[in-house]
Formats: C-alpha cells, sequence, structure tokens
C-alpha cells in the first residue's frame, strides 16, 4: 500500500483551514494569537465567506493576522479600526468585516471608537484579545492589567489608587443598545477554545443578518510579557483572569440564541 | 463697475433674506453679485448682516469698507452704518425702529415707517420687503419686476402662501422716494 | 444647466455628491458645518453612505476604510478638526489611497475663532502627519472655482493616489454666488487592483497597510509616492493671472487673499500703477515655475496672505531672491479688506525696494508700531 492509498483510507480529523496561510507562526511559544487566528479561519472556511470577507488589523502584535488569515486586509492606526471597519462596511455594507484588536489598541487609545461602533450598531464583528498588557511594546500596564499585576511600566504592581482599575469591555458594551452580541470567551484550554470558536462563528453569522455590532473578547497567554512558562501561562490565565474577567454572555440577541451552529 | 449693500438689523428682520432676493434677482437679470453674511456666533447673538456686491464684472473682495448702500433696520445698525456709507451714498431706514436724525449731509436718506407699513399689508414679517423696495426704488441697480420675479421664484415653498403679501410689501416699500437723488 | 445662487460649503457638498461621491464622514465644526447638514439629507436620500462620526479621529479613520475599498470618499472639517485628522491622513498618505479633504479653514492657533484664515497653509502644503508625503491642495476663491475644483479632485486623487485638499475659509464657505453644478455621474462601477473588496473568485487576497518592517521596502514606498509627487509638480501647475501682461508689479495671492487682492488692483490700475494679481489655484505643488518666470519680468512683487507669511516662503524660494518681494498679511481670523492691500501696492510702486532682508520682518516691524 502506497501513501496515497494509505492516505484515502485515513480519516483527516485536523488539518489547516484553507484560509489560514502556509506561514509559520511569528508568535511568541505559548501565545494564543496562534489559536485566535486559526478559529477565525476555521469560522471563515465554514461559512464559505473568504471571498466577502475583510479584514481589519490593528497595532500590536496582531497587526500580523493580515500575514495568516488569508483574505482581503486592510491595517488600522493604533485604536482606529472599529472607525476603518465602519469606513469599509458603509462603503460595502455586503461584505462581511471584522476587526482583530488587541486590549491595549481597542480600550486604551480606542475606546472611542469601539464604545461609538458599539453604540451605532455597527453591523461588524471584533475579536477581542486580553492579555492583560501592551505587548508588541515590550508587556507595560494596559487598561485590562489586574490589580497588583506587574508589568514593566508598573514594575511595583498595578496600584488601583495611582493608577486605576482595569475596564470590562464586554461588561460595558453589553449596556449598548447597539450591540446583538457581546461575549467573552477564553483559549486556555481546549474545552474553551472550542466555546470561542462557537461564539466567533455566532458574532460572524449575526453580522450576516445585519443584526448589529458583535463582539467576542478571547482572554489569551502573553507567557514572554508575563515571565512565564506556556503551561505556567494558561495556568496563570486561568487562575488569576477568569476571576476577574468571568466567561460569559453579556448580551446576546433573542434570534441568536435559538441559531443552531 | 460695481455696487456695494449692506442689509444690518436684529435676526428675525428678515435681514438675510432680503440681501439674498436682491442677489437673486442680480443674478436672473446676468450680473456678477455675491451675498456674504456675517458668520459664526455673532449670527445667534441678536444682529444680522450681510454685504451685497453687484457688479458687470468679475468680483474681487466680497466685503467692502465703505458700502454705497447702507439698509438699516435698527438703532445699532444706524450707528454702526452711518459712518461708513460712502458720500453720495444711500441709506434706507426703518423709521419704526430708530428715534434720531442723521448726522451727514453728503448722503441720501430715506426714512421709511417699515413696521407700521408691514403691519398694514397684514404681516409684520414683510418689514425687509417694504425697505428692499425702498432701496431699489431710490437705487435702481435692478428694476423692481426683477425683484418680484426673484420672490415668485426664490421664496422658500413653505412660505409660497405669502407671496402676495410680499409683493405688496416690496410695492408700498417702493414709494419712499428721497428727495434727494443718488449720486 | 442654469445658475444658481449657492452658499460656498453646499455647492462643494452637491458637487462631491455629483462628482459621485459614494461615502461621507465627517463631524461638525463652524464654519464648515453645512457641508456635513447637506450631506446627511442627500447622500441617505441617494442610498450613500454618511455617518457623522464621534470624533474627527474617527472620521478620518473611517474615510481611510471606505477610500481601501476604492470607493469615492471625502470628508471635511475646519482647522482644529483638521488638526485631529493628521494622524489618519499620515496612514492614508502611507497607504497611497486617494481621498479628498476640505478645509474650510479658521483663525487659529488652538481653538481660535471662526474668522476666515489661510493659517493652515504651511499643515497642509508642507506636511501636518509624519513621515514623507505630499497631497495635492487646490484653492479655489469662488464658488464656482469650488464647485469645478471639488469635481476635479476626485479625479486627482485616483489619478495620482494621493490625498487632495480643496482649501478654503469661512469667507469662500459661507458666501453665497451664482453658480453652476455639473451634471450627476454615475457612480463607479470598476475598481483598482489594489482595493480591498473581498477576494472574490478565490483570487489572491489583498493587502493595503503603511507598515513595513523592512526598512529598504518602506524607502521604495517613499520613492514611489516621491515619483507620483514629481509628477504632479510637473503637470499639475494651475493659476490665473489678472493684467499680467504689461505689468511691472504684481501680487501674488491664493483663495481669499487673491480675490480680495483683485479689488485692490483694479483700484491701483485705476490710478495708472501697472500692477498685475497672479492668483495660485493649485496651491500643492506650488506653482514655483511661474513664479520664477515672472519674477525675472517684474520690479516687486507683493505677496498677500491671511497667515503670517507661510505662501511667503515658497514665493523667495521660487523667486530665489532675485527680485524684491513684500509682504501684507493679517492673521488670527482676519481678512484684509482692498484698501489695505492698494496701500501695500502704494508702497511697492514708491519704493526703495531690496532684495536684502526678510519682507516678513519689514511687515512685522510696520504692523508692530501699530499694535
Amino acid at each position: 500500500m502506497n501513501i496515497r492509498q494509505e492516505m484515502e483510507m485515513e480519516e483527516i480529523i485536523y488539518r489547516r483551514p484553507s484560509t489560514l496561510t502556509e506561514l509559520s507562526t511569528g508568535y511568541c511559544p505559548g501565545c494564543t494569537h496562534g489559536v485566535a487566528h486559526r478559529l477565525v479561519a476555521e469560522v471563515i472556511d465554514e461559512m464559505g465567506i473568504r471571498g466577502q470577507t475583510i479584514g481589519v488589523a490593528p497595532v500590536g502584535c496582531s497587526v500580523f493576522a493580515y500575514k495568516f488569515i488569508d483574505v482581503d486586509f486592510v491595517q488600522a492606526a493604533h485604536g482606529r479600526a472599529p472607525a476603518m471597519a465602519t469606513g469599509i462596511k458603509r462603503a460595502l455594507p455586503d461584505r462581511i468585516v471584522f476587526t482583530y484588536q488587541g486590549d491595549g489598541d481597542m480600550i486604551s487609545i480606542g475606546t472611542g471608537e469601539i464604545v461609538h461602533a458599539a453604540t451605532r450598531g455597527e453591523n461588524i464583528t471584533v475579536i477581542f484579545i486580553n492579555n492583560a498588557n501592551f505587548a508588541m511594546t515590550g508587556g507595560q500596564m494596559a487598561p485590562t492589567t489586574l490589580p497588583g499585576m506587574k508589568t514593566t511600566s508598573s514594575p511595583l504592581g498595578r496600584d488601583v489608587e495611582q493608577m486605576g482599575y482595569p475596564i470590562r469591555a464586554c461588561e460595558v458594551l453589553a449596556t449598548l443598545d447597539g450591540t446583538s452580541y457581546v461575549v467573552r470567551r477564553s483559549l486556555h484550554n481546549p474545552k474553551n477554545i472550542r466555546m470561542a470558536k462557537k461564539a466567533i462563528r455566532i458574532a460572524f453569522e449575526a453580522q450576516a443578518r445585519g443584526m448589529g455590532f458583535s463582539m467576542v473578547e478571547l482572554l489569551s497567554t502573553c507567557p514572554t510579557n508575563w515571565g512565564l512558562s506556556p503551561v505556567q501561562a494558561t495556568k496563570w490565565l486561568e487562575e488569576k483572569m477568569l476571576p476577574y474577567y468571568p466567561l460569559g454572555d453579556y448580551k446576546v440577541h433573542p434570534t441568536l440564541s435559538d441559531l443552531k451552529i | 463697475m460695481q455696487t456695494e449693500f449692506v442689509f444690518s438689523g436684529f435676526g428675525g428682520q428678515g435681514v438675510m433674506f432680503a440681501g439674498q432676493l436682491l442677489s437673486y434677482a442680480a443674478m436672473d437679470d446676468g450680473l456678477h453679485v455675491t451675498w456674504f453674511p456675517s458668520y459664526g456666533p455673532e449670527m445667534r447673538g441678536g444682529t444680522a448682516n450681510c454685504v451685497v456686491i453687484i457688479s458687470d464684472e468679475e468680483i474681487g473682495s466680497p466685503m467692502v469698507r465703505n458700502p454705497k448702500a447702507a439698509v438699516v433696520f435698527n438703532l445699532p445698525s444706524l450707528d454702526k452704518y452711518e459712518p461708513l456709507v460712502q458720500p453720495g451714498g444711500l441709506m434706507v431706514i426703518n423709521a419704526s425702529m430708530v428715534n434720531r436724525e442723521v448726522g451727514r449731509d453728503d448722503i441720501t436718506c430715506v426714512r421709511v415707517p417699515a413696521n407700521e407699513i408691514a403691519e398694514k399689508v397684514g404681516d409684520k414679517r414683510m418689514v425687509n420687503m417694504v425697505m428692499l423696495g425702498a432701496l431699489i426704488a431710490n437705487l435702481p441697480i435692478v428694476p423692481l419686476s426683477s425683484l418680484e420675479k426673484a420672490l415668485r421664484e426664490h421664496l422658500p415653498q413653505r412660505h409660497q402662501r405669502l407671496l402676495p403679501a410680499n409683493l405688496l410689501a416690496l410695492k408700498e416699500g417702493s414709494v419712499y422716494l428721497a428727495e434727494k437723488a443718488v449720486k | 444647466m442654469s445658475r444658481q445662487l449657492l452658499k460656498g460649503n453646499e455647492a462643494i457638498a452637491e458637487a462631491a455628491v455629483r462628482a459621485g461621491l459614494q461615502a461621507y464622514f465627517g463631524y461638525p465644526i463652524t464654519p464648515q458645518t453645512e457641508l456635513l447638514e447637506y450631506l446627511s439629507l442627500r447622500m441617505p436620500e441617494l442610498g450613500r453612505g454618511f455617518v457623522q462620526a464621534e470624533s474627527e479621529l474617527a472620521a478620518i479613520n473611517m474615510v481611510y476604510g471606505a477610500a481601501c475599498t476604492g470607493a469615492r470618499v471625502m470628508t471635511s472639517s475646519s482647522s482644529p478638526g483638521i488638526s485631529l485628522m493628521m494622524e489618519g491622513l499620515s496612514y492614508i498618505a502611507g497607504t497611497e489611497l486617494p481621498v479628498v479633504m476640505v478645509d474650510v479653514m479658521r483663525g487659529g492657533p488652538g481653538l481660535g475663532n471662526l474668522g476666515p484664515s489661510q493659517g493652515d497653509y504651511n499643515q497642509i502644503v508642507h506636511g501636518g502627519g509624519h513621515g514623507d508625503y505630499h497631497c495635492l491642495a487646490l484653492a479655489p476663491s469662488n464658488v464656482q472655482e469650488a464647485i469645478d475644483m471639488t469635481a476635479e479632485a476626485f479625479d486627482l486623487a485616483e489619478q495620482y493616489r494621493m490625498i487632495t485638499w480643496i482649501v478654503i475659509d469661512g469667507l469662500i464657505g459661507q458666501i453665497m454666488e451664482p453658480a453652476e453644478l455639473p451634471p450627476m455621474q454615475p457612480l463607479k462601477t470598476s475598481y483598482p487592483d489594489w482595493a480591498t473588496r473581498g477576494a472574490e473568485g478565490g483570487r489572491k487576497a489583498r493587502l493595503l497597510k503603511s507598515f513595513y518592517v523592512d526598512t529598504l521596502e518602506e524607502e521604495a514606498v517613499n520613492i514611489r509616492m516621491l515619483k507620483r509627487w514629481q509628477e504632479a509638480r510637473e503637470h499639475l501647475v494651475r493659476y490665473r493671472a489678472y493684467y499680467m501682461e504689461d505689468a511691472q508689479f504684481a501680487v501674488i495671492g491664493f483663495g481669499s487673499a487673491g480675490r480680495i487682492a483683485l479689488s485692490a488692483v483694479r483700484a491701483a490700475r485705476a490710478e495708472g500703477i501697472k500692477v498685475g494679481l497672479l492668483r495660485p489655484l493649485v496651491i500643492s505643488p506650488f506653482p514655483e515655475a511661474v513664479v520664477r518666470e515672472v519674477a525675472d519680468r517684474l520690479e516687486g512683487i507683493l505677496v498677500v496672505e491671511m497667515n503670517a507669511g507661510m505662501m511667503l516662503d515658497d514665493v523667495l524660494l521660487a523667486t530665489e531672491k532675485k527680485t524684491p518681494v513684500e509682504f501684507y498679511g493679517r492673521v488670527g481670523g482676519n481678512a484684509p479688506l482692498p484698501d489695505e492691500i492698494l496701500e501695500e501696492i502704494h508702497r511697492l510702486a514708491k519704493g526703495p525696494l531690496t532684495t536684502s532682508g526678510h519682507p516678513r520682518d519689514r511687515w512685522f516691524n510696520r504692523i508692530s508700531k501699530n499694535n
């Protein structure tokens, strides 16, 4: 039996989604950006929307999303991805437009843009990566940095008296009437990754149905800047981040709760 | 050859529209014209003015230091523009709102009780048309018929029912002729 | 089409609509707001994109996004809002996208005031945002020019893949003049091969960015942009000359200052002074070759601006200081009246004139005596 025959007999259970490029990852070992990219690519494949989808890359580590997710992409200024996505969507209302933003990008410098895109009910999807720090610039404090957490710009730990409290983006945005789907998921283990993928699918489906703003927050690891090994980082996420950022559905339009994915 | 007009008064007296109507008439007569308003916060502060320039060639500055004619709807406007009108120029004064004489004798003045005439016509909002009628009677840069035509064509749709009153007000104003003709 | 009495701001808005504007994003600021208000009704009526953004920052980035689709897009603002847009403009320039901008300049710096000004000249002609880039800038001085230039701005932006400005001030924005609008153009149906509109039919995915980690790649992009700029410098030379045939002196001014100077030039001509007017219609690229050429024939030049001598520097570079240049400016949101410029023409004609020193210093010394 040659290899070809052998392959035909095998059932393929895992392969690269066609919307993911063949490029090897440039992210640090243990970083979950790669997982998030893959989930987005799988959803685009499953929905058959590669030709209709336009991505907006942010500033930060995940600017390189455009290298890995094989759809038309534009690259925004820091924090402005929701505004840029708005421009694309208003010019091309029948396309699927998503932003892929980190926490420094979306909820620090880009707070105005994300809040107003959400409240306008802008029919776009936001993939929000929360790893509790500004990673690309070397691990500075972000709005999402946990109280007491050490970063290169809060070397003694985030002192909430001086530096304020973290922002819980889902809880804030879910209060806005323009949103259709706002949920928080995590990428620290396979079960949660599967739940994250389902959420990303629903978010894209919400957009395809013209239901307005959808966002999936993904709690993610940053082993390099956290100073932890990949395994320790997933553990840290589970122990430290989950209590502060509870997973769950913060806003689900009734039509979407009936959706069979 | 160009002629400059200033229209000035309180907001709500129809000052801007009076200037616009003159501009429409000049445009329809094939002349060059500019209408330039005071704009910005003062627009909402009670006073309003606009400068209209009519010319037979391309107009340079839409603003002017010394206008040929000033149409003043109230006392502050008289105070402001009396020193500025060109010698030999014209002032049309709303006598209903002004309680003093004009100090200059090198300009032509027409005093029009515009508020009373407007009320007689049936609508106190017609003050601007009375004043415009008097202006054109004394400085016929466009014929009265052009103003009438402009009214018919450019009075906003929501005000069309007021067309007869507007036309009448123009005519009533136009009978006020100065003793001394404008140079 | 017959002539209509049109307000500058609204005329620009309608001209953009007729040029095939597909999406507009803006934010209210005086004295530009009529543009936004006009389009808030007009664009949805035609089924086209309109968003009143939460800030100028968001507006320019919406423009950026829409421009990536190859659509005809525009925003408008006034000086403080334009400053806020500079980040996005640098990105748009770096991504080599065609975008039309309208700046209805007002007095500054800071919040300044609503008066007419030309204080954004340097911001628009010589930079603004970070990095090496240039924009095209058209400076109408009346409503008809504003209409014609707006229509053409979209073509120029696409031809050169450059940000193209319509630069006016509150005077041109608020004035009403008779003007003729062009007929309605059909919307675009074909799009350039760089536009990110979705990789339909399995085509290769496209990427639009202003981000080049490889510095040599970024250098190549800069040089490509510079090449288009050099082409524009050669081909996009527009100005209007008045009474220049026998002129011994010339006034140079753009936009409002240029048209106000026309009144002064006519008054001077009536007195027998052989003075002409050169009014640049395109201020970026600055028509340096034209200025150099006329300067050779002139005894003296008067630059008039509603700023402290920004275009003046470009005139001085063009004349290579071979021809005497004088300057008159009003700053802080004020426009000169014709008699002020006439007085400066008298000074020019009377002499003595010099090529040494700086005209701004002489102007400043004169006005400091009165202030």
